[in-house]
């Protein structure tokens, strides 16, 4: 079987292995390098439970080839953390009670931080729209958006880094 | 599960087209693979070889020149086009197409030219490019040729490219005086495919009559398709609601959609009508103002 090198930056942490190609970026996360955060939902594109962020990007890591983010930095939920200090997002969504069965919450979260990034100051409508591609069936959508909306307000100012 | 496949990575024009001459049928060209990795997982599509043009950045570009028009790079991704400043003043019907087509991860990675490469009738840009006069430029290692999108696609799937060739450019003239365009597609999610959708372009003589139009109708065949009799039905008119009831019937006929889970065929058929009609009369009103 073909192998190839693959070289990434996980949370700040540089790794190199030897992969098949055919290796989804959401296997090398889970099975490769053990970071069980980012879920496997659909594997169709459709869930979002396994979005990470790649160069700033949110990215669904179910189809994207491992190959494709060679010399990249991702980040994963596990790196919204710093130093045991929940990131303002994560600490949003436990005050305003954001899940219930938890399986969406790491995709949430990544694409409530791409989105955050991008736009701090999104409206109710932004939110929405930049966790449209995040499917949550317990249906806790709107405190998701509640939680979104708080920091979006600067109400976890204190918090960030 | 995806069957094994022997991977390389292009990080030229010229060295893709190379591997392309070399393996011809037995390889396959993966970009964003937001649809292609769908397909090799489902078994659908199984290749020797898999070339990547994810990080051909020379391919990567949104131009525009007063006299040529827009020339975007197949690997420029969606979420690029989207943002583009360029694209809002130049080409708003692109970007608001851009910002509905799936969803914020699938834009960031996808790219126009695996959209496009795709074929799937209903894809969010094929109507709206076809709908601007677009055309898509292919290149193989023996030259390459501009394909009008009128003649791109042939069939479900399928495309007018030929063995070796790869999409590198897609092109849209600049619009006319007097022009303007809509597009909306019928959906229950707003980031889904749409059920059927319908792209217009319409350029007003100096006057209110129409000079010219355009109507391409999307998931209502086999392949993205001009609604030619409900364009010619325009031309020269003065738009009113007994015309553009007539243009909507038109395009009803001209359509020729399955039925799936979403929809019946005749449901699809009424939905023609009802967004022919809508998308003319947007695109007619865009066209007053520009």
């Amino acid at each position: 079987m073909e192998r190839h090198l693959l070289r990434i930056t996980v949370n700040g942490q540089e790794h190199e292995l030897y992969i098949n190609p055919k290796t989804l970026l959401v296997e090398v996360i889970r099975d490769h390098l053990g970071l069980t955060g980012t879920k496997r939902g659909c594997e169709t594109v459709s869930c979002g439970a396994c979005t990470m962020i790649v160069e700033g990007m949110s990215v669904k890591g179910c189809s994207v080839l491992a190959m494709q983010v060679d010399g990249l930095k991702v980040t994963t939920v596990e790196g919204l953390e710093d130093h045991g200090k929940l990131h303002p997002i994560q600490k949003a969504f436990i005050d305003h009670g954001s899940y219930q069965c938890g399986f969406c919450t790491s995709g949430m979260l990544m694409s409530s931080k791409a989105l955050l990034d991008e736009n701090p100051k999104a409206t109710i409508k932004e939110i929405r729209e930049g966790l449209d591609g995040n499917l949550c069936r317990c249906t806790g959508y709107n405190s998701i958006v509640r939680a979104v909306d708080a920091v979006c307000k600067g109400q976890y100012r204190e918090d960030e880094a | 599960m995806i069957k094994d496949f022997k991977y390389l990575r292009a990080s030229s024009v010229k060295e893709a087209l190379g591997f392309l001459s070399q393996h011809k049928e037995e390889s396959k060209i993966i970009c964003g693979g937001q649809s292609l990795l769908i397909l090799l997982r489902q078994g659908l599509v199984a290749t020797e070889y898999l070339i990547d043009i994810k990080q051909v950045n020379e391919l990567s570009y949104i131009d525009f020149d007063a006299k040529k028009g827009l020339r975007m790079g197949a690997t420029t991704t969606h979420r690029t086009i989207e943002k583009s400043d360029l694209i809002k003043k130049k080409y708003k019907v692109l970007s608001d197409m851009e910002r509905y087509l799936a969803h914020i991860q699938v834009r960031n990675w996808g790219t126009i030219g695996g959209n496009l490469a795709h074929a799937d009738p209903a894809g969010d840009p094929a109507p709206v490019l076809m709908a601007l006069s677009g055309s898509i430029k292919v290149g193989s290692a023996k030259g390459e040729r501009t394909i009008s999108l009128d003649d791109f696609y042939t069939d479900l799937f399928e495309t007018a490219l030929e063995e070796g060739e790869m999409i590198l450019e897609v092109q849209v003239p600049a619009l006319a005086p007097k022009t303007g365009a809509a597009y909306k597609k019928f959906n229950i999610l707003e980031s889904d495919q749409g059920i059927i959708s319908v792209a217009a372009c319409v350029t007003l003589n100096g006057g209110s009559t129409c000079k010219e139009a355009r109507i391409c109708l999307g998931n209502a065949a086999p392949t993205v398709i001009r609604a030619k009799q409900a364009e010619a039905k325009l031309k020269g008119q003065k738009l009113d609601e007994g015309l553009l009831e007539e243009v909507g019937l038109a395009a009803v006929a001209e359509c020729d959609p399955v039925a799936d889970i979403h929809a019946s065929e005749d449901f699809r058929r009424h939905l023609v009508g009802i967004f022919t009609k809508r998308m003319v009369k947007q695109a007619w009103e865009a066209a007053k103002k520009a």
